[in-house]
């Protein structure tokens, strides 16, 4: 586990600039995650205080959005899109395939850390379907192949000592 | 000097199109030609992306899809025979996909470079603005309910009607709200329309800001869509520098703030969109109080969804009564309407309300992509109904789709073969509704879970008689769903379920269409 004492500079840089930010709960937590990769257990009593709010009300706010971590991510997030348009076009088969490739189920994380799995519902990709965002790029028009190649790509990548 | 046009959209990007504008600009060099890349907004072709243009005497050239490999030998059919290089397609807008089509949100994509002010401005920008800034406000918000528009979004709600409640709703701070947080699977219009021409947004919102008197304004935008997101956030410190966002000649202050979603579909539900802007959980509100008059930190608050709010500017810079000759019924303007899923020409399809399923699904889309026989569209996202080509002929009207209980939604159209099994997409809808509710009622939290287990049960038993069993409770949950839920949300979701059912009896192992009465 990472040492979180760490992270709150920036955490208190964040609750800083936006104190006065009306409703600014999500705007924070985004700045936290962007700054830190997660939102560290931490992170949550300052928040609680800085906004005039119990801590279950930021841990309720943390928990009901799909985007917020609790814990440091994996190298790679790999976000094959599940939805009706993607379906239409294969990604049921991508997804049998990723789930071969990786050894991981949905929402899976590889042991060595190197690649998360996420669902997702809708890149706005729909016309150039089947897609993904990998570490944030798209790519659509996606073939079993182009999948193979982007997965090994992410695993082959040499580890940082 | 080659004056060359690559889109910048993010799907466009997503198909090779920052590798093609790389391979171009290094052919160039090699060559020692003298080029200038402008990445402009997308077409919306997007079965032809990444399309490359091309300034020539007569117009713009078009050519597409093309790939990076592709750079060479384009080059050398620019200076030699532009016309007979395979991937040629003519002058852009004589392509019979877009020029049969009625562009008013749209004018400008493919065109314009989405954070040029200059270029915003020069083709028609800011026209509405001026002449909304002349008028007052009740003027303003009389146009508006005359242009006939209704809300985008998918509830189709008279969008002059909420102006004048949230105009005539008395408060010292009011807001316009965008929704564009745009979740329902199958489009991408909102995405286009905030990536590639961001100050027709902007636009919309200061004028409903001007006639409401709201002097603060958010756009709340999904976080799947990062490119928008930069792209907004440039254009409204663009529109802030350039003086559009201060004081606009009538001694309103009106600004604006982007803010990002977090993933939850649950958020492009008006009421729970609010309490997110707020910092909450996206918990849906119950109606009364309306958000007009009641709405975000409690005051009245204007929302709409992109596309309405990107209507205004035309309607003010053309006049309501342009506006309301297209359209039919009480249908009235263009929809841009998103041909996705398993069709051939996939993209983006503005035209006035009217056409027919058939002319789009079949006419612009082409059949399926996979060449298999055509099975059903599913029309207005995830929420929207299956609909089977025997009912393609209906024209897309908001009243004409609710008579056979379906809607149009967002314009969202996605194409399945014969492939793709229904019993299968229905459990989805219901999977998908139980990962997303909010939670605050129980038809919708607890409903789609036992939908999803009735599905499972019916598809897994060989008993015709129970299966006949299954599907009547499955029709009563629809029910149960559509009526008793809160929102949208629960009470959609019945739409996939009970269209697959109805018309796809088969897939769920029922004899006929008798059997799931």
């Amino acid at each position: 586990m990472p040492d979180e004492t760490l992270d709150l500079p920036v955490i208190q840089r964040v609750l800083d600039h936006h104190r006065d930010t009306p409703g600014a709960l999500l705007p924070i937590l985004h700045a936290i995650q962007a700054g830190v990769g997660y939102i560290p257990d931490a992170a949550v009593p300052d928040i609680a205080h800085a906004l005039n709010l119990s801590q279950a009300e930021v841990r309720g706010v943390i928990t009901f959005y799909h985007d917020f971590r609790t814990a440091p991510p994996a190298r790679h997030i790999l976000r094959l899109c599940r939805a009706e348009s993607c379906k239409s076009r294969g990604a049921e088969t991508l997804a049998a395939q990723l789930r071969e490739q990786l050894g991981l189920d949905d929402h899976g994380t590889s042991a060595d850390g190197a690649v998360s799995l996420r669902p997702v519902y809708c890149l706005g990709a729909c016309a150039c379907s089947p897609a993904l965002e990998l570490d944030g790029q798209v790519h659509a028009r996606l073939t079993p192949e182009r999948l193979s190649a982007l997965v090994s790509g992410c695993l082959q990548e040499v580890k940082p000592c | 000097m080659l004056k060359l046009f690559v889109p910048c959209d993010s799907v466009a990007r997503a198909v090779g199109a920052d590798q093609l504008a790389d391979a171009l600009s290094a052919e160039a060099q090699r060559r020692q030609v003298e080029v200038q890349i402008q990445r402009t907004s997308s077409r919306g072709l997007y079965w032809l992306e990444p399309l490359l243009e091309v300034e020539t005497a007569e117009g713009r050239q078009g050519f597409g899809p093309v790939a990076a490999e592709d750079v060479a030998g384009l080059f050398e059919a620019l200076t030699a025979a532009p016309a007979e290089h395979p991937l040629a397609l003519g002058l852009v807008e004589q392509i019979p996909y877009l020029s049969s089509q009625q562009r008013l949100l749209f004018a400008r994509a493919g065109i314009t470079r989405p954070l040029s002010l200059e270029d915003y401005r020069n083709h028609g920008g800011f026209e509405g603005l001026a002449k909304a800034a002349l008028l007052e406000q009740a003027e303003v918000v009389a146009a508006v309910l005359d242009s006939g528009l209704r809300g985008r979004g998918g509830a189709a709600f008279p969008a002059g009607i909420k102006w004048r409640t949230v105009r005539d709703a008395p408060a010292v701070q009011k807001y316009v709200v965008c929704n564009a947080d745009e979740g329902d699977s199958g489009t991408f219009a909102d995405r286009m329309l905030m990536e590639g021409d961001p100050f027709l947004l902007i636009e919309g919102m200061i004028i409903a800001g001007l006639a409401v008197g709201a002097s603060k304004g958010y756009i709340y935008v999904r976080s799947e869509y990062p490119d928008a997101v930069h792209a907004l956030n440039e254009a409204v410190l663009l529109a802030r520098e350039a003086g559009y966002l201060d004081t606009t000649g009538s001694g309103v202050a009106f600004d604006l703030e982007v803010r990002v979603g977090a993933g939850a579909y649950i958020c492009g539900e008006e009421t729970a969109l609010l309490e997110s802007l707020e910092g909450k959980r996206g918990i849906v509100r119950a109606k009364p109080p309306l958000p007009a008059l009641e709405g975000l930190f409690g005051q009245p608050t204007l929302v709409h969804n992109v596309l309405t709010l990107a209507s205004v500017p035309i309607i003010m810079a053309k006049g309501a009564q342009f506006y309301r000759d297209f359209g039919m019924g009480r249908s009235l303007g263009t929809l841009p309407f998103q041909l996705a899923g398993n069709v051939r020409y996939g993209g983006l399809v503005e035209r006035a309300f009217g056409l027919t399923l058939r002319e789009l699904v079949e006419g612009y889309g082409g059949g399926t992509a996979s060449g298999r026989p055509l099975k059903a569209a599913q029309v207005g996202g995830p929420l929207g109904a299956w609909v089977p080509p025997s009912q393609f002929d209906t024209p897309l009207d908001y009243e004409a789709f609710a008579a056979l209980g379906a809607m149009i939604g967002h314009g969202g159209v996605v194409v399945a073969d014969d492939t793709l099994n229904m019993a299968n997409m229905a459990r989805f809808a219901l999977q998908f509704c139980a990962e997303e509710s909010c939670g605050k009622c129980t038809p919708c939290r607890i409903g789609s879970t036992r939908g999803m287990e009735v599905v499972d049960r019916l598809i897994a038993s060989s008993d015709p008689a129970y299966r006949a069993d299954q599907a009547n409770l499955l029709h009563d949950l629809c029910d149960t769903m559509q009526y008793g839920s809160l929102c949208a949300m629960g009470g959609m979701t019945s739409y996939p379920v009970a269209s697959a059912l109805k018309h796809f009896p088969a897939d769920f192992g029922l004899a006929s269409p008798e059997a799931a009465q």
